[in-house]
């Protein structure tokens, strides 16, 4: 018995070695791909080992072990394939709600181990049932969050949910969680009857809490929530890893929960958000009314004549959005790019540290249209390059162009870094509509001179422009 | 069956777990930081081991619906977490910084 201990403790020992040498690996291109490797083998290998605790239950566990056994492997099997399905099959346009909603999923695995072990009394100390419970409202904040993150991403819930005192509530119902949180340990402690009662009031209460929260924030500050969330859950696990006197989780949780704050902050900083700016704000929520839109008219020009211009031109940067990503338009235009490049144009992608939904994202949807990475610039390396360029093409980017983050210190997003697309000599931005951007915000870059809007979805627009270097030949 | 860990010792782990998730991470280009938000998601996945063990030493039908949901869960963050990290990691794998590289190699890929 005293064997299997070591080999279940050993188990997560090398675990969680393999987990910090991945995770290692992954902060580099290079060894990306084997870092995840690394600690996917972590992972199986103390999952599978786990299995050896039904040889070591106390006594009066023995007449449920094999129904036990047989939930844990149908739940195994069940959520595995379900989530690994899902993963594999889900456009990559889609991948950060996926990471929303696993990371949920794990968030609501803490609460339940947190709910077992109250049930189970174990430890009974007041630090222990403290740290149970602590675990269990993080838990479940992160998974009724993630689910509202997962919601708004996959445009399941469009609109923020916003209403007045908003705030003075989400604090009643967080004080009151609280509350019910130090009713569950007393009554936890005194051995009462209404412990349970007071336990399931509290996790209600703490799963509504993570609603309230995350209901409120805007569809462009879900990058950072997620992040958040994902701390959350990390730091939940490492506490019920405490509950469990188990270290591998409490490893593994912690070094999430470290990692992920640092992450959070990293991109709220890439967005120019502080992180109270984004729980707390409300951003958007007055801008359309409050900020007078840019006077003037927008011009608007055929996708065969801007195509043509580009032909002649013998600089263009690209400027990709989220837009481009929705219309699944990277394949064409890549390959409106080979034909560029076969006419001699000098063609570059300018990222800006947020494009598509997350940093990293854009760069991962134009890896998939085989983009090379030569040709792809961070925005600090080509901003500069804009002034002696022929060319910027915008694509399904909105925000991230806009003038007033440099200039309007009343625009909601003044101060954001921006891609200087505005100092091109011609602008062309391909758009479905005249609407707004995701921060809400009238965009001046489509109303100056040197801006000619092509109006249309991407696919449709880079379709036509295939076919007029086409005619026009390589020559 | 559980042997107690003192109050002290969790603090020393949680102290150092927390330095080694911020040095790893520190220096991180922000091309990586959507596939590192989700690697570090598979990690916390672990929590699936977690939810196993509680669902072991389940003596009622309560204990076993809320164990059950606990792996089901657990185990969907880390299938979910590890399927969705490898796919976004293989578009970095050296071949696709070839030029002229079709968009094929991502079946081949994944």
């Amino acid at each position: 018995m005293i064997l299997i201990e070591y080999i279940v403790g050993l188990s997560g020992l090398l675990a969680s070695a393999l987990f910090i040498y991945g995770l290692k690996g992954m902060s580099s291109p290079v060894t990306a791909v084997k870092g995840i490797v690394t600690a996917g083998w972590g992972m199986a290998f103390v999952v599978a080992v786990s299995f050896l605790q039904a040889f070591r239950v106390p006594d009066d566990v023995l007449p449920h072990l094999p129904v036990n056994l047989g939930l844990a492997v149908l739940a195994l099997a069940l959520g595995g394939l379900l989530a690994g399905w899902k993963g594999r099959t889900v456009a990559m346009t889609a991948m950060p709600q996926m990471v929303a909603l696993y990371n949920g999923m794990g968030g609501g695995s803490a609460a339940a181990v947190a709910a077992i072990a109250l049930m189970k009394h174990e430890g009974g100390t007041p630090l222990h049932l403290g740290v149970t419970v602590t675990g269990a409202l993080i838990g479940c904040i992160s998974l009724t969050g993630s689910i509202i993150a997962w919601a708004k991403l996959d445009g399941r819930m469009k609109k923020p949910v916003r209403f007045s005192g908003q705030q003075v509530f989400n604090g009643v119902v967080f004080i009151g969680t609280l509350a019910l949180g130090v009713m569950t340990v007393v009554t936890q402690l005194q051995g009462s009857s209404d412990g349970g009662l007071f336990a399931m009031l509290f996790f209600a209460g703490a799963l509504f809490f993570g609603l309230c929260m995350t209901a409120p924030i805007g569809g462009a500050d879900m990058p950072v929530v997620i992040s958040l969330y994902n701390t959350f859950t990390g730091l939940a696990v490492g506490l019920e890893g405490y509950v469990m006197s188990n270290p591998a989780l409490m490893i593994a949780g912690m070094v999430v929960g470290s990692a992920g704050t640092l992450l959070t902050l990293l991109m709220a900083k890439a967005m120019n958000r502080s992180l109270s700016n984004v729980l707390f704000s409300n951003f958007g929520a007055s801008s359309g009314q409050a900020v007078q839109g840019p006077q003037g008219q927008m011009k608007s020009v055929d996708p065969a004549d801007a195509a043509t211009t580009m032909r002649y031109a013998s600089s263009v940067i690209i400027i990709p959005g989220y837009g481009l990503a929705v219309a699944q338009a990277q394949q064409k235009l890549y390959e409106f790019v080979k034909m560029l490049q076969a006419a001699g144009v000098d063609v570059k992608f300018a990222i800006h540290p947020v494009a598509g939904r997350m940093p990293g994202h854009m760069n991962v949807l134009l890896a998939e249209a085989g983009v090379p990475y030569d040709m792809i610039y961070d925005m600090d390396d080509i901003n500069d390059s804009f002034a002696t360029t022929d060319v910027a093409l915008v694509i399904g980017a909105n925000d991230v162009v806009n003038p007033s983050a440099r200039t309007d210190k009343s625009s909601p997003i003044y101060g954001m870094p921006i891609l200087n697309a505005d100092q091109a000599k011609q602008v062309f931005v391909i758009k479905r509509g005249q609407g707004t951007g995701y921060s809400g915000v009238q965009n001046p870059l489509f109303f100056q001179k040197n801006t000619s809007m092509v109006f249309g979805d991407a696919q449709a627009v880079l379709s036509k422009m295939v076919e007029t270097l086409k005619s026009l030949g390589t020559n | 069956m559980l042997t107690s860990m003192t109050l002290i010792i969790a603090l020393y782990i949680f102290m150092l777990a927390a330095f080694t998730g911020y040095v790893v991470i520190s220096r991180v280009p922000s091309i990586l930081h959507t596939p590192l938000m989700s690697g570090s998601n598979f990690i916390h996945g672990i929590v699936v081991v977690g939810a196993l063990t509680a669902l072991f030493t389940a003596t009622n039908i309560v204990e076993q619906v809320i164990g059950f949901f606990g792996v089901l869960l657990g185990a969907g963050n880390v299938t979910g977490g590890y399927v969705v990290t490898d796919r976004m990691l293989a578009m970095f794998r050296p071949s696709t910084k070839k030029p002229g590289q079709s968009a094929t190699d991502k079946k081949t890929a994944s």
